[in-house]
């Protein structure tokens, strides 16, 4: 029971992580239509940055460990955030009316440049987030020892969370980039800069995959090259689940995901957890291909 | 009274709990061209849809020939004997004309994939016939000359033409026209006109929804209309013009 | 005379190009020979990829899972039973059509980004079973070694220059085959439902068939090739048949259009240009990357997108059509 409760908690706080990934997967097939395939890339960027600025400033001892992360992440968010604006502009908006196989290829050459890039920079090998800016408290709750930084990941991704909530459905902005989503023609019409709309977009959500992949470096220690292939597929699965193109769908179907990710492979097998997310992939767009809540919609004859 | 070539029975169609179809029954007598009138959003082309395979009646029944058609999907009522064009022209606009006429010829073909494989004798007899076959329907709607351009360069008026005669190739016993006079001018009307009369004469039934009333009143024997999902009126287009249930309907509209 | 048919150049430059590659060895020396024999197998893979995604329209990017069943069926067949790899090359493709026709069931009418991310999610289960050593079968990460060489008329093929006439002599094979099957009744079933999939439809193409079919023909012929892949390295791992070899197959075929030629050349760039970039090392596959984005964004059609099919119309036809511009003209 006890290991129950430990898997729950690790199944929050991956899955707040596949769930800000996935925000950005389904924030841009809102209003695009576009997988973007170098959004699981831009969050290992993330992730790396994240290391570079902690170490080369060395943050970690001139600020309280808290403080350096904070900064840390918003900096990390800023420039995550201009590296898919400028992605956007350079690799997909030529292309905003040809084929979206054309699109898709252009994507898939992004993530190529982008895994290549970090490769070259900073080489093949795995890299470890110095210990003293991981906080490594262990806390007690009803005798299991949960280390802190869980919680403070599945804070920080609720959190984010609520903030993007809020402003996507109370904000005129917000409310500017639902209705792009739904229909581009008519925003225009109703005087939507529609093209500062997929800007937009694409600064939130590279920002919040960014952070995503600082957060993993925080909170397991291990970053790789190559991390942003599986996150970014599960969170694409993740954003399916709930539904794509929309946004609370995708913070439950990555927490969903998470959880039953992390209980498959606590249970059931180990070795096959990578293929859980896949299954769980094929088994959804069989039995409800709109995702949990997304809304039926009859084909236009 | 022979029995009808299609038949409605109390269909019903509801999306999202609307009825787009509301307890439908009326009669196609085989020769005959009927039109469906009514106003926008009357569900006219709902009807057609349904009648088609694209959507599945929630309750009632099609019948054609004397079977039951609902259960059948799009491409098995083809085969049936039911071919159609579409509202919004649906061509296949990057294929040349040809092409289009013979997609339509498809269903009553038989290569498969080995004969095709390794180009068998009986694959390319098939395909001389199938040819000939496309070219006779080019020119039935005037468009030979247009044989190998690609369809979607054709104007608005013979892209409606092409998609007729790509319905024709499938050799359906009824054709239904979903608005084929659309965005046609008075000469292309006129056509149109001639040409759906000698649909008839080949022994097809046609069916029509068309808002260009002179077009309904000179080809359609029969007429149904139809409001808010529902028949208002049946019958000679005369009686139904004069309904006045139908010119409510219409000047209800904000015309 | 107005009205004419056009001259088909497609054999004559099929037969330049299998003529030129025929005496293309004697100009290469091993290295380069063993270059070509992989940008055939790749052109081979493109291929059969180009059924299903550049004629059917179908967004599949798990290409390699099919190619894994093949190759790995062969090795399994060969080294355990001694099957010779010959009789082993319908096997694997019949083995691989029906694993792609089961896999296809339940997701061929998925719209086509979502069936993008099954085929991702098909080819990286494909890949963890292998790695988890199935049924004692796989050999897990190490893989199967020992596939023996295959034997063609008492010859065993084992040198480069060999399996080099092998493979090109199954590539042209299947340009003819599949150029066949372009100009057929199937190949426009395919072209009409790439279009327009309900219209195809609604005029009596039965689409989930169809489109079924160029997936098992696809898969069929990717068996095939692994069959051969398998036999050429007598090792085969996972790590041939990743997510990313099913996206260079993808960037093969949308990078060339969709025809022949530019399939061909799109394979040639993605399997053979990395080869020649050797000097480069680490920068050739950011290159690569670079050189996606831009020629989707200066050509996004691809490099030669296919020409419509010709068809020769009959004299009789011909002769109306000429007949009837005379006769307009002596009207005016």
């Amino acid at each position: 029971m006890e290991q129950f409760f430990q898997q729950i908690i690790n199944g929050f706080a991956i899955g707040g992580i596949y769930a800000l990934v996935a925000l950005g997967y389904t924030m841009v097939y809102g209003v695009l239509k576009l997988i973007n395939f170098a959004h699981g890339d831009l969050f290992t960027i993330g992730a790396y940055l994240g290391l570079t600025l902690f170490v080369s400033f060395n943050l970690a001892n001139a600020l309280p460990v808290y403080a350096a992360i904070i900064v840390v992440a918003l900096m990390v968010m800023g420039l995550v955030a201009l590296i898919g604006g400028l992605l956007e502009r350079i690799a997909y908006r030529p292309l905003r009316n040809a084929n979206r196989l054309s699109a898709v290829v252009s994507a898939v050459g992004a993530s190529i440049f982008f895994q290549n890039a970090i490769l070259l920079l900073w080489g093949g090998n795995y890299y470890v987030y110095p210990e003293s800016v991981r906080p490594t408290t262990i806390i007690n709750i009803f005798g299991m020892g949960v280390p802190v930084i869980r919680f403070v990941l599945i804070g920080a991704s609720v959190m984010l969370m609520l903030v993007l909530y809020w402003f996507i459905h109370r904000t005129k902005t917000g409310t500017a980039i639902r209705a792009a989503a739904i229909d581009q023609g008519a925003a225009k019409l109703m005087g939507i800069n529609v093209n500062r709309i997929i800007s937009l977009v694409f600064l939130i959500g590279p920002g919040l995959g960014g952070v995503a992949g600082l957060m993993v470096g925080l909170a397991y220690g291990q970053i790789d090259y190559n991390m942003g292939f599986s996150y970014g597929l599960k969170a694409f699965t993740a954003a399916i689940l709930g539904g794509i193109g929309n946004i609370p769908g995708a913070m439950i179907g990555g927490l969903i995901l998470g959880l039953v990710e992390t209980l498959g492979a606590a249970y059931l097998t180990i070795a096959w957890k990578d293929a859980i997310s896949f299954f769980v992939l094929i088994l959804i767009l069989i039995i409800r291909p709109t995702g949990i809540l997304g809304e039926r919609v009859a084909d236009k004859l | 009274m022979d029995t009808p070539l299609l038949s409605l029975e109390n269909v019903t169609k509801t999306f999202g709990g609307i009825k787009a179809v509301n307890n439908m029954s009326f009669d196609v007598a085989d020769g005959s061209v009927i039109g469906i009138i009514g106003p926008n959003g009357a569900g006219k082309t709902t009807v057609f849809n349904l009648i088609t395979g694209n959507y599945v009646p929630d309750g009632g029944d099609i019948r054609f020939q004397d079977k039951s058609i609902i259960k059948l999907k799009p491409h098995e009522i083809v085969e049936h004997g039911i071919a159609r064009t579409f509202q919004s022209i649906r061509l296949f606009s990057n294929l040349p004309a040809i092409e289009n006429v013979l997609s339509g010829l498809h269903c009553r073909m038989k290569s498969g994939l080995f004969s095709s494989l390794f180009r068998l004798k009986s694959q390319q007899m098939e395909e001389k016939l199938a040819l000939d076959r496309a070219m006779q329907e080019l020119e039935f709607v005037g468009l030979t000359s247009m044989w190998n351009a690609r369809a979607g360069s054709l104007s608005y008026g013979n892209q409606r033409l092409l998609e007729i005669a790509r319905a024709l190739a499938s050799d359906p016993k009824l054709i239904i026209l979903d608005e084929p006079a659309g965005s046609m001018n008075q000469p292309e009307t006129e056509v149109l006109i001639a040409l759906i009369q000698a649909i008839q004469k080949r022994g097809i039934t046609i069916m029509l929804i068309e808002h260009d009333m002179g077009l309904v009143m000179n080809v359609c024997e029969k007429l149904v209309a139809i409001e808010y999902g529902m028949k208002i009126a049946e019958g000679k287009p005369e009686d139904v013009r004069n309904n006045p249930r139908v010119i409510e309907a219409y000047l209800g509209r904000d015309d | 005379m107005i009205f004419k048919n056009t001259k088909n150049t497609y054999f004559y430059l099929f037969g330049i190009f299998a003529l030129f590659m025929a005496f293309l060895p004697c100009m290469l020396n091993t290295y380069w020979t063993a270059v070509f024999v992989s940008v055939g197998l790749g052109i081979l893979l493109s291929l059969s990829l180009n059924v299903i995604l550049g004629q059917a329209g179908i967004f599949h990017m798990g290409h390699a899972a099919f190619y894994a069943v093949g190759a790995y069926l062969t090795a399994i067949l060969n080294t355990r039973f001694g099957i010779p790899v010959f009789y082993l090359i319908p096997v694997a493709g019949i083995a691989s059509a029906l694993f792609a026709g089961l896999v296809a069931r339940p997701i061929i009418h998925l719209r086509g980004d979502y069936l993008l991310m099954v085929t991702i999610g098909i080819v990286e289960i494909v890949r963890i079973a292998l790695v988890n050593d199935l049924g004692g079968l796989t050999g897990g990460a190490n893989g199967i070694f020992g596939i023996s060489r295959p034997e063609l008329f008492g010859i065993k093929i084992k040198k480069d220059i060999q399996f080099y006439y092998l493979i090109w002599t199954f590539v042209f094979a299947t340009l003819i085959l599949f150029y066949w099957l372009h100009n057929s009744r199937f190949g426009r079933a395919l072209s009409c439902i790439k279009e327009d999939d309900i219209a195809a439809e609604g005029c009596g193409i039965n689409v989930t068939h169809y489109k079924t079919a160029a997936f098992m023909l696809g898969a069929f012929w990717a068996g095939m090739a692994g069959t051969l892949f398998a036999a050429k390295m007598t090792i085969i791992s996972p790590g041939s048949f990743t997510f990313w070899d099913s996206v260079l197959l993808f960037a093969a075929v949308i990078l060339g259009g969709g025809s022949q030629a530019g399939v061909i050349l799109g394979a040639f760039l993605v399997f053979g240009l990395p080869e020649i970039f050797r000097g480069f090392a680490d920068a050739r596959m950011l290159i690569f990357g670079i050189a996606l984005m831009v020629m989707m964004i200066i050509r996004p059609q691809g490099i030669i997108p296919p020409a419509p099919r010709s068809y020769i119309l009959p004299e009789i036809w011909l002769k109306k059509l000429n007949n009837r511009i005379v006769s307009e003209k002596t009207q005016d």
